[in-house]
């Protein structure tokens, strides 16, 4: 248990937090899968959605479903401004100085994808390097990978060391080296848990001229995250693991970037003045938002934010923190049983390796009991060639997950061990 | 869903100790496959002779699915034409695509595997081996 004193404020806030009163809100927790409860463990990939986010859409278009910025009528007016609500409420969910500077996306792949269209291919030339890490999700490497070849440009990569963390030390190196433009870091990893050093990186990129994305997928829902903070200059981040809906989030990008930024996608919504040949664009951000947007899910991520707000970031982070220190405990614990990564500060994604089972049989093995892990490359095939591995076993958690789910897997992971018997 | 109906004993069986497996060197190597969904990787090596399929070696990094079944198609491609082996092959793949109603074909331990018909994700852990054996039977006729 925690070793903070017993009236010390975080303390007080963290026993006040009842996570078996919040599973309440998640419609999804209440069932059984083959007669047992569901221990959902796989939150990295996607979270479960409490009722007032499911609601929300619902009432959305209840009420006042409506294209919105485009007719005059009432219920355009209520759904572009419910639209723009949101717009300020990820502003301000991630310290950014204006709306202006939000552009909903599908997800964090369309945001770094914008990124590599919008600017990479616009401002990188022959020779220029774009500063990567081997812990990326495939959806912050192959954009790069395809801007790189299209500029002429090339990829640079600073290796993971064996405890989960970045070679720093590389990193610098990399940037001394001079030609690095941009750097693109995942602020957690949804591998090894690892929350790097952001705010460091981005202060030593910006001093060696280069630009710095975060790829926020991870971070952004699990503790708090502010760009002003961090310094970057995009951050990109998803709804769907934030117990949004799917297919909404957000691109954060400076405001001064996104001015000289060439658009992404063209389109309605995005113009100004359009003629047979030439056309001018919309104001920033809408420039970036070609077509109809997904106005639901970008209801239903404002209801998330509100949600989560109210819960309390700081507290929700404190729970996943001690909860996550508790699962890799748990699971060090068993024979055969490997925990990949062992940063000082690591987020809830939890891998790991069972001797003698494969990660398809041990998924499947718990699936048996109700539990849902995820196993595979995790979309990090770099990384997992790094470790030595094709596939790994992931338990993720969030903060309605607890310590008795935690004792499930441990215990459903002895018994897949004993049944697949030590293969080869 | 009944765990045991997958993961049958004679597949734990071949899983523990496969048959005709063995490290493949670099140079050996006819032939190559990997299932992109999870990492996992088969190797073979095989020698033709006279028509025959004289010997296999397969090196597995895979699922309990994946090892059994690269046993199995090992034990079964010995001794047998490769047309003979084709022949099955293609019949296998399109049983466990449910393309085709199951029969053994006349092998033993494969029976084993119909069971993964239920679990279309592992679907492809039971075939891969046996795309793997095609290709490289392909490569021995040239
Ligand atoms: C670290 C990281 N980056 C990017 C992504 C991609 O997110 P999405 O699929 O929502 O675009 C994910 C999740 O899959 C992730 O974990």
């Amino acid at each position: 248990m925690d070793a903070c004193c017993p009236v010390c404020p975080s303390a007080a806030r963290r026993s006040s937090f009842d996570p078996r009163a919040v599973r309440r809100d998640f419609p999804v927790l209440q069932q059984t899968v083959r007669g047992r409860p569901l221990t959902y463990l796989d939150n990295a990939a996607t979270t479960q959605k409490p009722s007032e986010v499911i609601q929300a859409v619902c009432q959305y278009y209840g009420t006042c479903n409506a294209n919105v910025h485009r007719a005059f009528h009432f219920l355009a007016e209520e759904a572009t401004r419910r639209y723009e609500e949101v717009r300020k409420s990820a502003a301000a969910w991630i310290g950014a100085g204006s709306p202006r500077e939000i552009v909903f996306t599908r997800g964090t792949t369309e945001g770094v994808n914008l990124v590599a269209h919008a600017w990479a291919r616009k401002f990188l030339k022959p020779g220029d390097a774009i500063l990567l890490t081997e812990m990326e999700h495939h959806s912050n490497l192959i954009p790069w990978q395809l801007a790189a070849k299209a500029a002429g440009a090339s990829l640079r990569f600073v290796p993971v060391l064996p405890d989960g963390t970045l070679d720093l030390d590389a990193f610098a190196a990399h940037l001394a080296a001079g030609g690095v433009r941009l750097a693109a870091v995942t602020q957690m990893s949804n591998v090894l848990g690892t929350v790097n050093p952001v705010r460091d990186l981005a202060a030593a990129a910006h001093k060696a001229g280069a630009l710095v994305l975060v790829d926020g997928a991870q971070s952004v829902a699990h503790m708090p995250v502010s760009v002003r903070d961090l310094g970057c200059d995009f951050l990109a981040f998803s709804g769907h693991k934030m117990c949004g809906p799917t297919g909404i989030g957000v691109l954060y990008a400076r405001a001064d970037l996104l001015e000289t930024m060439d658009p992404f996608l063209g389109g309605g919504e995005m113009i100004d003045r359009v003629g047979l040949e030439e056309s001018t664009w919309a104001e920033i951000p809408h420039k970036f938002e070609a077509g109809t947007p997904n106005v639901s899910s970008a209801i239903g991520l404002g209801a998330a934010f509100d949600y989560l707000n109210r819960l309390g970031r700081d507290t929700l982070a404190a729970y996943e923190r001690d909860l996550t220190r508790h699962a890799v405990a748990a699971l060090r614990a068993l024979p055969g049983v490997r925990v990949y990564g062992d940063a000082p500060e690591r987020g809830g994604a939890v891998s790991f390796a069972v001797d003698g089972v494969h990660p398809h049989d041990l998924a499947q093995f718990l699936d048996g009991d109700g539990i849902a892990i995820r196993a595979g490359h995790l979309c990090c095939q770099p990384l997992m060639r790094r470790l030595g591995v094709p596939a790994v076993n992931r338990a993720s958690l969030a903060f309605y997950n607890l310590e008795e789910e935690v004792a499930r897997l441990a215990d459903a992971v002895v018994r897949a061990r004993a049944y697949f018997g030590h293969g080869p | 869903m009944d765990l045991d109906a997958l993961y049958q004993e004679v597949i734990l069986d071949h899983y523990r100790s496969p048959r005709h497996a063995g490290a493949v060197a670099d140079a050996e190597v006819a032939a190559e496959e990997v299932n992109p969904s999870c990492g996992d990787h088969i190797r073979l090596a095989v020698e033709v002779k006279d028509d025959r399929i004289a010997g296999v070696r397969h090196e597995s990094h895979g699922c309990a699915i994946s090892t059994a079944a690269a046993s199995m198609m090992s034990e079964f491609a010995v001794g047998r034409t490769p047309d003979e082996f084709r022949r099955t092959a293609d019949a296998f793949v399109a049983m466990m695509r449910g393309e085709r109603e199951w029969d053994s074909q006349g092998m033993e331990d494969v029976e084993a595997l119909s069971g993964v018909r239920d679990f279309p994700m592992r679907i492809k852990c039971a075939t891969m081996c046996w795309h793997a054996m095609k290709k490289a039977l392909e490569k021995a006729d040239r």
